[in-house]
């Protein structure tokens, strides 16, 4: 009888402590662990660049996605979670309509893209009514979050306006007020001189000048090498009213590169070249960010551009939303990154939080040259009434989007 | 004169009891750790003042001194190891192997194990203090930090910075027997006195976590609200108790203040205005002073325990990080 009881309280405390151990210390327990499958969807093509240093590793991204993973699952491993990560690179100007039903197909509910913005709506839209939840990681337009916003997507990169408002405010507390602004001839150049304009508009500096900078075709290298740049760039930048910094729109990578140095006046560069407004850098290492770098580098034998950052990010949003959430449905961790508890830990001497109004990351800009962080936007004095990081980009009173 | 004076009391309280000295403050040697300039300012708690600076190897930030009172343990992260200093002549005399990037450690009652943090390879390293050797290693989470040890030396708690969590680990098994979730980058991890609960900092959550160490939850979490402050600023990262378990005290980073917490009811009772984003703190043996490393600013701040008023700053080196004070 006494055995018998003794046994009972035993089994009851044995219960208990089981729940107990359940609940609290997952990695115990000996249930099926939580799956969560991530995919990453890439751009085929590699940007050209003017300088070789800039040229991107195959893996650009993704590899920032790959660390994240590694990161999610030594978490989930306490936690009973696993990550799987799947890659897909499609070409410019094609459908990724496929590409995504293939993914959801295999059960994946999160995908990180990297794709141009008509691509990623393309991709966006080919998910709808299946429950997935995208993660926009290397488009940087302003429409993506502002009128083609949709409540599937979360925008990890920052946009245009945050990197030109994160330059601007550092270009102002410099007192350099008197900007030259030359734009390359793309699209996507005088999308980021837009930017610029409404940047020094809100901030207090002033165009003295713009100028166009045409792309008239040909290659970044050549036999004959650099003795033509060496004479073309002073007469492209002689006549100017006097001003204090060049600051340059040339996301095509056609000639902003080519400027330091080689302006007639000795002016800095800033915008595409020389001071660049980025949301990560090779040479970060503020807040804990060295460890990061060092995961990186072991991981890669190469140094984390801001696209690998811009992923890692995503992915880790993801394995935030899993641990805090005790979830692997899309829904319920959709859910937990769109609530007020949502922060991530990016190693920007602040927790990145969501733009309710439009799922933009909030994210300190870093500005680099090539060599150090030289600041860190936003600059000091630069006041909000809610998070001095929303004085970076469109703020909630100017949003054209309407979350659907 | 004044130092004079200071050795004068210290002999005495070798000699006497501490009780005759009645009310004048007992000096102490505080060491600060000065993350940039890569030594260490002694300084005198009785005089408030610089009375030395040893030099150290790269980025010094974890301190402490040796339970017998013989070596200040200072992490050389960037040197990957630990360096003792001898606290008699002021001099590096000795390493202790940790691992890649060691940032924060803490002894066992005995004094003869060191737990040491690595922030570079997601591991807890055990050393033995008195043979300089490596024991072994745990496996924890990503970017280990933050090392709280169970009064009794059984649980040490270890915090990993990017997977946000208290790692229980039995200290006789070396085995992890728990994982508590705690709000972003945890950072530092303090056991009260009786063992009651633990208190666990967020640097980018923005709270402090306090755990119930035999259940194993987050029993209550403690909020920040310094009016006029913007949220994002509020950086809890370290913490130092009282004896008695009732005054907490969790230093605030870029907020520069320091929070004052009722330890039975959780609530801040006041902030300090230290100096400018505040990273560390110890309280002098007696319990008057707390001394604060104010980390751009290039101070350190003293605040009077019973006034709970700042009384004094004092300039270290470049970026003071950590302070550990002896016991004598």
């Amino acid at each position: 009888m006494i055995r018998e009881q003794t046994s009972r309280q035993a089994l009851i405390r044995a219960g208990l402590t089981g729940a107990l151990v359940w609940l609290l210390a997952a990695p115990l327990a000996k249930a099926q662990p939580i799956t969560i499958k991530i995919g990453y969807v890439g751009r085929a093509e590699k940007k050209t660049t003017i300088s070789l240093l800039d040229y991107p590793p195959d893996n650009d991204g993704v590899a920032g996605a790959r660390l994240a993973l590694e990161d999610n699952n030594t978490t989930g491993k306490f936690l009973n979670q696993r990550f799987l990560l799947e890659e897909a690179r499609v070409k410019e100007g094609t459908d990724p309509t496929d590409i995504v039903l293939q993914l959801a197909g295999r059960g994946i509910s999160f995908v990180i893209l990297d794709l141009p913005a008509d691509m990623l709506l393309k991709a966006a839209e080919a998910g709808r009514g299946r429950g997935l939840v995208f993660f926009n990681a290397g488009a940087i337009d302003d429409r993506l979050r502002e009128e083609d916003c949709r409540a599937d997507v979360i925008h990890v990169a920052p946009t245009r306006s945050m990197l030109a408002d994160g330059l601007a405010q550092y270009l102002v507390f410099k007192r350099w007020l008197r900007w030259l602004l030359v734009v390359g001839s793309h699209e996507a150049d005088r999308l980021f001189a837009a930017a610029l304009r409404r940047a020094a508009g809100r901030f207090g500096a002033r165009i003295v000048e713009q100028r166009v900078f045409e792309d008239t075709g040909g290659a970044r290298r050549t036999d004959s090498g650099l003795v033509q740049i060496q004479r073309q760039i002073p007469l492209f930048t002689q006549g100017a009213p006097a001003y204090d910094v060049l600051v340059a729109a040339d996301e095509s990578e056609v000639f902003a590169t080519y400027l330091p140095y080689r302006t007639r006046d000795a002016r800095p560069v800033a915008g595409s070249a020389g001071l660049i407004p980025k949301s990560w850098d090779a040479a970060h290492d503020q807040w804990g960010a060295n460890q990061l770098q060092n995961r990186f580098m072991q991981l890669f034998s190469r140094r984390m551009t801001a696209l690998d950052m811009q992923a890692w990010s995503a992915a880790r949003m993801i394995g935030e939303a899993a641990a805090r959430a005790a979830s692997g449905d899309a829904q319920t961790m959709l859910a937990y990154l769109k609530g007020p508890e949502f922060a991530l830990a990016a190693f920007k001497g602040q927790k990145l939080t969501l733009r309710d109004w439009n799922l933009q990351l909030r994210q300190p800009i870093l500005l680099a040259d090539g060599r150090t962080i030289v600041s860190v936007s936003p600059q000091e004095g630069f006041l909000h009434q809610f998070s001095e990081l929303d004085t970076l980009g469109i703020d909630r009173p100017e949003t054209k989007c309407r979350l659907k | 004169m004044k130092l004079r004076m200071a050795m004068w009391q210290r002999l005495i309280i070798g000699i006497c009891l501490p009780v005759a000295l009645g009310s004048e403050a007992t000096a102490y040697k505080a060491y600060v750790s000065n993350e940039k300039s890569n030594t260490i300012s002694v300084i005198d708690t009785g005089e408030r003042k610089v009375v030395g600076t040893i030099k150290v190897g790269q980025r010094p930030r974890g301190i402490a001194i040796t339970k017998d009172q013989k070596y200040v343990l200072v992490a050389v992260g960037d040197d990957d190891t630990i360096q003792m200093i001898d606290t008699a002549s002021n001099k590096v005399v000795d390493t202790l192997p940790s691992g890649p990037d060691p940032e924060l450690f803490t002894d066992d009652p005995s004094g003869r194990l060191l737990y040491v943090a690595n922030e570079n390879d997601n591991t807890v390293t055990i050393i033995d203090i008195e043979r300089r050797a490596r024991l072994g290693d745990v496996e924890v989470g990503v970017e280990p930090e933050g090392m709280g040890l169970s009064p009794d030396g059984k649980i040490l708690v270890n915090t990993s910075e990017t997977t946000n969590m208290a790692h229980f680990i039995d200290t006789d098994t070396r085995q992890i027997v728990a994982n508590v979730l705690v709000d972003s980058r945890p950072r530092f991890a303090l056991f009260k006195d009786d063992g009651s609960e633990l208190w666990v900092s967020s640097e980018i959550g923005g709270t402090v976590s306090v755990i119930d160490p035999l259940k194993r939850v987050v029993k209550s979490k403690i909020n920040f609200a310094v009016p006029g402050m913007r949220q994002e600023a509020i950086q809890p990262v370290g913490i130092a108790m009282t004896h008695d378990g009732k005054t907490g005290f969790v230093a605030l980073g870029p907020a520069n203040r320091i929070a004052v917490i009722d330890g039975a009811t959780h609530q801040v009772q006041k902030f300090l205005l230290v100096g400018q984003r505040v990273w560390h703190m110890a309280l002098t043996p007696d319990e008057k002073y707390l001394l604060t490393t104010n980390g751009v600013s290039n101070d350190v701040s003293v605040i009077d325990v019973a006034a709970l008023k700042v009384v004094d700053t004092i300039q270290v080196g470049e970026l003071p990080w950590g302070v550990a004070i002896s016991q004598r």
